[in-house]
């Protein structure tokens, strides 16, 4: 049986990292992701945990110390949000390229600058290109179980790569809500324990991490980097089938709402999803056949899913909450079109950039969006494809 | 339909809105609710204008953003009146309460318009009766329970006793204190 409790985004993290026991947490703290790593020096000095918790100078210096402590074949965790997750850029390369498979609980906030802390994705969005895998989640009980599933798929032979377990800062990560919790016993059961091949610590095995790579192998490394996290798409869904028997909660590389029969979806991540989906309940008892596609993985990006998600849909919008610019649109928006090529018909795809900053999107904002897919299938014109929503102007490429 | 509560509270960082937020978000989990119970940040100092929002309900809510149209507004100093628009969206039939030692209607013209029902609790002079010091939290927190009926008070009071155990499990003299003060909060409101 599951525990009913309530608790805040952060406290969920901090507590799977608890029922977890990693063996080494380095941090330094940065909001709003500071709850993590102070709830989790709290169990430590309570002495809950056995795990060696390691206060660095920097986040350059907390992920090298995740990566000394995996590479010696433990088990490595930390947490940051926007800047701190910037400092570490260097070190998120360096990391998965040597395929050491760490965890970082990110809060995701607004990248400086100029200087605001509150929500947004352009911190681990930034990031997509680092080689770490990123599940993102719409409250506080995705946050949790997708914490759980983490090292099970990130330590798989088959992928070993770090994992970004992402939550939306304070909407998700302050906000106390209802949570299902597991049995610390069930936890440690599931996520078992870690079994590296090779590692530092090994005097049978000797070798060596991070060396330079000439001409000759570099790009035969890249490859199978690349290939594994091709392979993380299929660990992703053993692991959320075996927690789904396991727990009974379903998950996956995407999550559908209301699309079997939807000719207006969505398409986006995280905490808006909640608020999308009141407002579907609203329009879809008006009549309008409007759905949802919420990205749980955005690294591995689920190409085929949306594409298969979006192939009966006449109109969609993506929403980014990053602004990215290209000059032409976010990040998730030029991902799902690339994904949509391949449709023998593409639906109208248009982009919309909200939430920037911490600006709230209510449910009236995506009504609005909705409204403007069914002008768009009405008139049979798109119109302007990259649009800016909830900022004070009057251009037309503002909804 | 899920009937949902959505009550907005306004305070000054340092003075525990957002404390008093998280624990009737606390009280209304004790009590079989869904909550939300969240702030929302500025700068972070002192003194600064800070909201805090909970929804209680009995199916679970899914939306995520702040509070426009509340049924309820919590002022916790009544200095903010002058500066903070507080009723702003507050639904007609629902209610604001305000800590102060004055008169209810005495704040309507302060309140730009607003036609719904005033409550004031003089939450300063109960805490330092009880409590030998100003800690507004919990008899804001009695007086949202009383004026909204979002939960059943003797559950409520019941409830919070037991979480004041096993909050003050190692200063249990507080305990009494802490008890006496919501229950004359609970009796103190003044207002429609």
């Amino acid at each position: 049986m599951s525990i009913k409790d309530r608790m805040s985004g952060n406290e969920a993290i901090a507590y799977a990292m608890k029922q977890i026991e990693p063996d080494v947490f380095a941090a330094f703290p940065i909001t709003p992701s500071t709850e993590i790593p102070q709830y989790f020096a709290q169990y430590v000095a309570d002495g809950k945990v056995s795990t060696e918790f390691v206060t660095v100078e920097s986040e350059h210096s907390s992920m090298s110390a995740c990566m000394g402590a995996q590479a010696a074949g433990c088990r490595a965790v930390t947490a940051t949000s926007s800047a701190g997750l910037a400092f570490m850029y260097e070190m998120l390369y360096v990391v998965a390229s040597a395929r050491l498979p760490v965890t970082l609980a990110c809060v995701n906030r607004a990248l400086t600058g100029p200087i605001n802390i509150n929500n947004d994705h352009s911190d681990s969005m930034g990031a997509r290109d680092s080689g770490w895998i990123q599940l993102y989640a719409e409250n506080n009980q995705e946050a949790y179980d997708n914490y759980l599933q983490a090292m099970r798929i990130a330590e798989r032979p088959d992928v070993r790569l770090p994992i970004m377990i992402c939550q939306d800062g304070f909407i998700t990560s302050h906000a106390v809500e209802n949570i299902l919790l597991e049995t610390d016993e069930k936890v440690k059961a599931f996520v078992g324990t870690y079994e590296p091949e090779n590692y530092l610590l090994n005097p049978d095995m000797p070798l060596a991490v991070g060396p330079y790579d000439t001409c000759p192998y570099y790009m035969e490394h890249k490859v199978q980097q690349a290939q594994a996290m091709k392979n993380a798409k299929q660990a992703i869904l053993d692991v959320a089938a075996d927690f789904e028997r396991t727990f009974g909660r379903r998950y996956g590389l995407i999550e559908e709402y209301c699309m079997e029969d939807a000719e207006a979806a969505l398409v986006l991540i995280g905490s808006t999803a909640g608020t999308a989906r009141a407002c579907i309940d609203e329009m879809r008892r008006e009549g309008k056949k409007v759905g949802l596609i919420k990205i749980r993985s955005f690294r591995p990006f689920p190409a085929e899913e949306i594409a298969k998600a979006l192939s009966g849909v006449r109109a969609a919008a993506v929403m980014d909450k990053s602004e990215g610019f290209s000059g032409c649109g976010g990040p998730v928006y030029a991902e799902t079109c690339a994904a949509c090529i391949t449709l023998p018909k593409v639906p109208k795809l248009i982009d919309v950039v909200y939430g920037l900053g911490g600006r709230d999107c209510r449910m009236e904002d995506i009504r609005r969006v909705y409204d403007h897919l069914y002008e768009i299938l009405e008139t049979g014109e798109t119109g302007p494809v990259y649009l800016h929503m909830g900022q004070r102007s009057n251009e037309k490429e503002v909804l | 339909m899920n009937r949902i509560t959505e009550i907005r509270w306004h305070g000054r960082g340092g003075q525990g809105a957002k404390t008093a937020c998280l624990l009737l978000a606390d009280a209304a989990f004790t009590a079989g609710k869904y909550v939300q119970g969240f702030p929302e940040y500025g700068p972070e100092r002192m003194g600064a204008p800070i909201t805090a929002y909970n929804r209680i309900s009995d199916e679970r809510c899914t939306v995520h953003s702040n509070i426009y149209e509340p049924d309820y507004v919590v002022v916790v100093d009544e200095s903010l009146l002058e500066s903070v628009d507080v009723t702003a969206g507050l639904k007609k039939d629902g209610a604001i309460v305000i800590n102060s030692a004055k008169e209810p209607e005495g704040f309507r013209p302060l309140l730009n318009g607003y036609q719904g029902r005033i409550f004031t609790i003089d939450a300063r002079s109960i805490s330092e009766k009880h409590l030998g010091n100003y800690f507004p939290n919990t008899p804001m927190l009695a007086a949202i329970v009383k004026v909204s009926k979002v939960l059943d008070e003797d559950q409520f009071a019941a409830d919070m006793e037991e979480s004041f155990h096993h909050k003050f499990a190692s200063k249990p003299q507080v305990i009494e204190g802490n008890m006496n003060c919501l229950k004359e909060s609970l009796k103190e409101v003044k207002g429609a």
